[in-house]
């Protein structure tokens, strides 16, 4: 990977951190619908990065974000699973005539189907990994239910509209 | 030998996995129990400033409903003042004055807060270097906002009442029947109250305070109002709703209280307790 794309990937790790923690962190549609957009740094990561550090970012990332939570590991756990799924899920998904080099995983480069093939079932598995552990020591399972599906749908329709205002399309066809 | 080297260096996505979640999960047990480490929280310096940044950014949009408590607050305060200033014509009686003032308080700024997540935490910007010490009280004027868990030099984290692991020691205003408040995970403005036996009749909008029995609040401050009163499942204790009376959602300023006589009490009650040790 180059200079440049390591400059950018760094920038925009920061700007979704902060837009996690300063404005999505008081954003709580109807006391359910929480939005970690953050997920969606980690899965517009390109495909080329190897599982690994994938993991390691999201570890990292997951932990910023805990701090000011207050929900020290939670997000951390659920950001290394989310990295660790991610590229056997992307390699189930090849579309016909394999991916591109450099071209990340996006809306805009994939199309609508495989976008949304892709990332809601990773939303979902994300969600439910936190909120589960959010939810031990308490036995309510039906709010559990209700926020992991609200979140899902809250965080997809978010990142996708990121997506599609602030990312370019860079398939060349 | 090599074998077994390959075969764990094909498996190292997955066993890096297993180490990092294991990590992760082996902090989420450690930081939620009541009595964590405090250094990995809000409280540490370097979130504690960036979140005071936020809040002072932020209290400019609730300038009016801060006031207008603080005003509260303060006429509250004068007519306790005016109850409590010593009429000239009367005989004076004089209380024991290490009693008398066995309570401290403090006042300080809330910069972070959250409601939604099953176990809430605050962060004050006040820390140890003012004088806040685990285990204060926290409380506005609205009502009882939970217990400090630990301090840094300049913030401290505070276990919310909306944190299933934290009992506050409650008693029905009327009755003087006493229970202990603790959350249910549900609602962000309900709490239950437990440990009130059947026989007693409770009705809605019984006003529940502080009892004053485990020495952390004063007695009498507001916790709520009960909403409903059943008979619960399978115990001998009712099972009673209480709407909490502070408003979570809107925590600008709140008053921190310490015995002082706190540790006294406590080590008499262990020792009366276990009397052989």
């Amino acid at each position: 990977m180059s200079a440049g794309k390591i400059f950018k990937y760094s920038f925009s790790f920061i700007v979704y951190f902060l837009v996690q923690i300063f404005i999505l962190k008081d954003l709580v549609l109807f006391g359910y619908a929480f939005c970690f957009l953050y997920a969606f740094f980690i899965l517009s990561l390109p495909h080329e990065i190897p599982t690994i550090p994938l993991m390691l970012i999201g570890f990292f990332m997951g932990l910023l974000i805990d701090l000011f939570y207050d929900s020290l590991g939670m997000h951390a756990a659920s950001a290394v699973f989310l990295g660790f799924i991610r590229n056997p899920w992307i390699k189930v998904n090849t579309p016909t005539g394999g991916y591109d080099d450099n071209v990340p995983p996006t809306f805009l480069n994939m199309g609508i189907g495989w976008f949304v093939f892709y990332s809601l079932p990773l939303l979902l598995l994300h969600h439910l990994l936190f909120f589960y552990i959010d939810s031990l020591g308490t036995e309510l399972y039906l709010p559990l239910v209700i926020r992991v599906v609200s979140s899902t749908a809250f965080t997809f329709i978010v990142g996708t509209i990121v997506q599609a205002v602030f990312y370019k399309k860079e398939r060349v066809i | 030998m090599q074998q077994i080297f390959l075969f764990l260096y094909r498996l190292r996505a997955l066993i890096l996995f297993l180490v990092l979640e294991l990590l992760a999960v082996g902090i989420v047990f450690t930081h939620n129990s009541p009595q964590g480490a405090v250094f990995f929280n809000s409280s540490n310096k370097l979130t504690g400033s960036v979140l005071s940044v936020k809040t002072d950014f932020m209290s400019y949009f609730s300038l009016y409903s801060v006031n207008q408590s603080l005003a509260e607050k303060n006429a509250s305060l004068l007519n306790r003042l005016d109850e409590l200033s010593p009429v000239r014509d009367s005989s004076e009686l004089k209380i024991d004055s290490t009693l008398a003032n066995s309570f401290e308080f403090w006042s300080a700024r809330v910069i972070n807060n959250s409601i939604h997540q099953s176990q809430n935490y605050l962060t004050l910007n006040k820390g140890s270097l003012h004088g806040i010490k685990e285990g204060m009280g926290v409380f506005n004027e609205q009502g009882v906002i939970g217990r400090v868990k630990g301090t840094s030099n300049h913030f401290s984290s505070v276990i919310s009442l909306l944190h299933t692991d934290l009992l506050i020691s409650s008693k029905i205003k009327d009755t003087e029947v006493i229970g202990s408040t603790k959350w249910d995970g549900r609602k962000s403005d309900e709490a239950k109250l437990l440990y009130v036996p059947r026989h007693v009749e409770v009705v809605p909008g019984q006003e529940i305070v502080t009892s004053g029995y485990n020495a952390v609040f004063p007695e009498g401050i507001s916790i709520g109002k009960i909403k409903e009163a059943n008979p619960g499942n399978e115990t001998n204790y009712l099972d009673i709703t209480v709407s909490l009376s502070a408003d979570f959602s809107k925590l600008n300023f709140v008053y921190l209280v310490e015995n002082d006589l706190r540790e006294e009490l406590d080590s008499l009650e262990t020792e009366s307790m276990n009397p052989q040790r």
